[in-house]
């Protein structure tokens, strides 16, 4: 009613209290926090980071608590806080050549140097609930108990086989990227910089335009949605976008970050990040200037987040087709609908305003559609008896 | 009348920059408003700032009004042209936390007056800057979702697109059927979405005497009306513009010449028909106007008496 | 003695001068021909007027390269924008996001800074013109956006061919770059939409 919107001051105030309560659940059962989601929940955690566009593991904890889970919700705090944030500079380009690597697969070699290193994964879990993690403590996340051994029985840290193989054994220092072996062979498209090799460009800064380089369409890939991209990336394989991709690796690992500062001229080590790190080979047919040669679709995300790089590498590849002279007939590989689409923060932003009040619009929509079907029966009523209605 | 008391800044809040915006940001804001003063009804690109606020919910008119705002201002903010609905409540509240703005609701005090879908009915003065939230700033975009061929139609002023769609609607409905966010051409050169506005609206933009300010914070839009600048809905010669017109005033203070909202009052179908602009409704009330329901709204408690 | 010691100070209070200063120079383009002074309080360095240096300060950044007639340039102007802008100096007047001359110095024309392209014509250069005075000189009518039938102006000091360049650019329309016309603590804005007339 008239005075229903008014007032609106206490019942917004009223809705944080309930938010709050909500948050908070029953209260007879322990609060979480946020060093147990951090480390407990460092999945979830990685995909705050990666579309909140900051890394600070912390901050995607804190995030995830207050949005009770709601990982857009947790992506938006990140932003609205990393808008605030002064800028000291960039950073010095990682080498991920140089990762301490956890995991490192390729799909494209039996074995290559430094190994296929499986790692932390799910891929050969079984999705079998672990009942055993609903009620006891100190057990390894993960297990499937199918593969286990001692079937049934709950492992503790401590038990040697459940421990990470790289802990039993050093891995090879030298982990060359598989793009680059390919590349010694003059097989793989060269990666090179823009002339003068500028500094990359920052959406969240500039505006962008169209049709966009590929540093800003990384930069929109590495924080869009992961849905998202899962879909587009799927859509590629699935003939939207022409695409015959290989896993060339996909790499899990903590690089260091190093950052020159301007009063001292010289690299300063400013920690350790986790990283994945896609890289697909594609094929490519060649053309007048070019011979046959494979070309790369690349994907980087923080945390371990495979499949957000995998996504992004295969429309990385697919947004490529301008570069190829390849048409540009599916959504995949269209840089504005890309773009445009992948941010979550934005798209939900969007979506959920229109919850918000229409009425003045609405009231104009009614009146025309009122007075249109008014004068269709006036108009119809005279024509009764003259004429039949013509067919529309 | 309603002064807002602004909230006092908890010591236990992150310090933030005056209006929440670093001065960088607002220094790159400040530059893109004075080309689209400069290029009426052009949109200019903007570095639009993750704000804490929802994309969709204003967060280019909030760029826009901290960008300009400062001590000696007066804010009014109006969604649906009411002062206290909710994301009007929620968009003043940030202003008076973060910039500890002065707030009114009153039309002629205000210096700046952010705005959601309506123009107030007290007509506008020199020296006032409307601040409009945009959410779609290209008029073009319906006809054409391809944003590199849009800025070619305007680059080439080649808006022969623009003009087939309203006259199929002509030749459908008979009539125009866009009934807010109007397309209106600027200065002769630019189309221009007028926001979501209804075209009741629209010819209050004309010549207006206050600058008028646009930001479409998702799409990273920023875009002016300088006052005393021509504003055109598109037309034809045999079909003129129109507004909109209701057959009765306004239930609470008589107004005929304002924009009517309906309220449906019970499941039978009865509606009463009352302003959007919930302070020119008030002033017209406190000034003895007096609608044919209004004293049965105020004995039901559907008008409270404290606003009068 | 190195340039940094001679440098003078900017805004006591970068927030509140700014914000002051931008609405002036807003309403200024916003309706051309109208006086608008800048914020007090600013002590602008040699060769450039209180206006100039308060909008450089306002508006300037290292996003932003700036144009200078070459003897500012090199001298206490230039040190004090790069110093308190972070701007760059360009040598190239097609280069620069913002420039000042001097009204009655005979180069760059007009024509030599950047006036933005079909599809994105904001991206052109905002040009401060220091002039001898805001009045006294040769009238001219303005008429456009921003003002309500027509506006005269008359600032002094300025080149021959000025008005001629003006005019020029605003036939180039939605092209043209934009001028804020200052002297001492005042200025006028004439963006490209205002048309000209006169009897140059």
């Amino acid at each position: 009613m008239y005075v229903a919107v008014k007032g609106g001051e206490a019942a917004i105030l009223a809705t944080h209290d309930l938010v709050a309560e909500a948050r908070r659940g029953d209260e007879a059962v322990p609060e979480i926090s946020v060093a147990q989601i951090r480390e407990q929940q460092g999945l979830a955690c990685a995909r705050v980071m990666n579309e909140g566009s900051l890394y600070d593991a912390d901050l995607a904890a804190l995030a995830l608590k207050q949005a009770q889970g709601d990982a857009i919700e947790a992506a938006f705090l990140m932003r609205a806080y990393r808008t605030t944030l002064p800028r000291f500079g960039s950073s010095e380009p990682v080498d991920t050549a140089r990762m301490a690597i956890r995991r490192r697969v390729s799909a494209t070699y039996k074995d290559l140097p430094g190994g296929q290193v499986l790692g932390p994964t799910y891929d050969y879990t079984h999705r079998l609930f672990d009942f055993a993690l609903m009620e006891a403590s100190n057990i390894m996340v993960g297990l499937d108990p199918t593969i286990s051994e001692r079937e049934g029985e709950p492992h503790s840290a401590e038990d040697a086989r459940v421990r990470p193989e790289h802990d039993a054994k050093p891995l090879d220092a030298h982990m060359p990227r598989v793009p680059d072996i390919l590349g010694a062979e003059g097989l793989m498209e060269p990666e090179e910089p823009p002339e003068g090799d500028p500094r990359p460009f920052d959406l969240t800064r500039e505006p962008v335009s169209f049709p966009a380089d590929r540093d800003v369409r990384l930069q929109a890939m590495a924080r869009g949605d992961e849905g998202f991209m899962l879909g587009l990336g799927y859509s590629v394989q699935r003939g939207y976008g022409n695409s015959h991709p290989f896993v060339g690796e996909v790499r899990v690992g903590e690089v260091s970050v190093a950052f020159v500062p301007e009063e001292l001229g010289f690299a300063v080590d400013l920690g350790d990040i986790t990283l994945t790190e896609c890289q697909m080979v594609n094929q490519f047919a060649g053309s007048k200037d070019v011979p046959p040669q494979f070309t790369r679709g690349y994907g980087l995300s923080f945390g371990h987040s495979e499949r957000k790089a995998m996504s992004m590498s295969l429309v990385d590849r697919a947004l490529k087709c301008r570069e190829f002279g390849e048409a540009a007939e599916y959504p995949a590989q269209q840089d504005e609908f890309v773009l445009y689409h992948s941010d979550n923060v934005e798209a939900a932003g969007f979506v959920e305003h229109l919850k918000l009040p229409h009425y003045v619009d609405f009231q104009g929509e009614l009146e025309l559609i009122r007075r249109i079907r008014r004068e269709r029966e006036e108009r119809l009523a005279r024509n009764q008896d003259t004429l039949p209605e013509a067919a529309e | 009348m309603t002064l807002h008391t602004p909230v006092t800044q908890d010591a236990a809040q992150p310090a933030y920059n005056y209006a929440y915006l670093d001065e960088q940001t607002k220094r790159m804001i400040r530059r893109a408003l004075l080309k689209a003063v400069a290029v009426p009804g052009y949109q200019v690109p903007f570095g639009s700032r993750e704000m804490p606020l929802a994309r969709g919910w204003g967060t280019g008119g909030i760029q826009i009004t901290a960008a300009i705002i400062g001590p000696q201002d007066r804010l009014k903010v109006i969604d649906q042209g009411a002062d206290d609905t909710t994301n009007a409540v929620s968009i003043r509240r940030f202003f008076e936390k973060t910039a500890n703005a002065k707030t009114t609701e009153a039309t002629d005090e205000a210096t700046i007056i952010q705005t959601r879908h309506r123009i107030p009915e007290a007509p506008l003065q020199a020296g006032q800057i409307m601040v409009y939230q945009v959410p779609q700033p290209e008029p073009l975009r319906k006809l054409e979702p391809r944003e590199a061929e849009t800025r070619k139609m305007h680059a080439w002023a080649e808006y022969g697109l623009m003009q087939v769609k309203l006259y199929e609607n002509i030749a459908r409905f008979g009539e125009v059927t866009t009934t807010y966010d109007y397309p209106v051409l600027i200065n002769g050169r630019y189309i221009m979405a007028p926001s979501p506005i209804p075209k009741f609206d629209n010819p209050k933009m004309h010549m207006s005497p206050a600058l008028q300010l646009f930001g479409a914070g998702r799409e990273k839009r920023i875009y002016a009306l300088p006052p005393h600048t021509s504003v055109k809905s598109l037309d034809f010669d045999d079909h003129p513009f129109r507004i909109q017109s209701w057959n009765e005033p306004c239930a609470l203070c008589a107004a005929a010449d304002s924009y009517l909202d309906e309220v449906v009052i019970d499941d039978q179908g009865k509606r009463m028909f009352v302003c959007s602009d919930s302070h020119f409704c008030e002033t017209r009330r406190e000034d003895g106007h007096r609608g044919a329901m209004l004293a049965d709204a105020t004995s039901s408690g559907l008008v409270g008496e404290s606003k009068l | 003695m190195t340039d940094e010691t001679l440098i003078g100070p900017g805004f006591a209070d970068p927030v509140f001068q700014s914000q002051g200063a931008f609405r002036a120079i807003l309403a200024a383009l916003a309706e051309p021909g109208t006086r608008q002074a800048v914020t007090e309080g600013l002590t602008p360095p040699n060769g450039l007027h209180a206006a100039a240096a308060t909008a450089l300060l306002t508006l300037a950044d290292y996003e932003t390269p700036i144009w200078l007639p070459p003897a500012l340039r090199d001298g206490a102007a230039g040190a004090w924008l790069r110093f308190h802008c972070g701007a760059a100096l360009v040598a190239e007047p097609g280069r620069a996001a913002f420039a000042v001359i001097d009204g009655l110095a005979s180069a760059p024309a007009l024509a030599d800074f950047d006036a933005g392209t079909d599809q994105f014509p904001d991206r052109s250069a905002t040009v401060i013109v220091q002039c001898a005075a805001l009045e006294g000189g040769e009238a001219v009518t303005l008429s456009g956006p921003g003002i309500p039938g027509t506006r005269t102006i008359a600032p002094a000091g300025l080149r021959d061919s000025f008005w001629a360049e003006v005019a020029a650019n605003s036939e180039a329309y939605p092209l043209g770059i934009d001028l804020l016309l200052c002297h001492a603590d005042a200025l006028f804005g004439l963006p490209r939409s205002t048309r000209i007339e006169g009897a140059f």
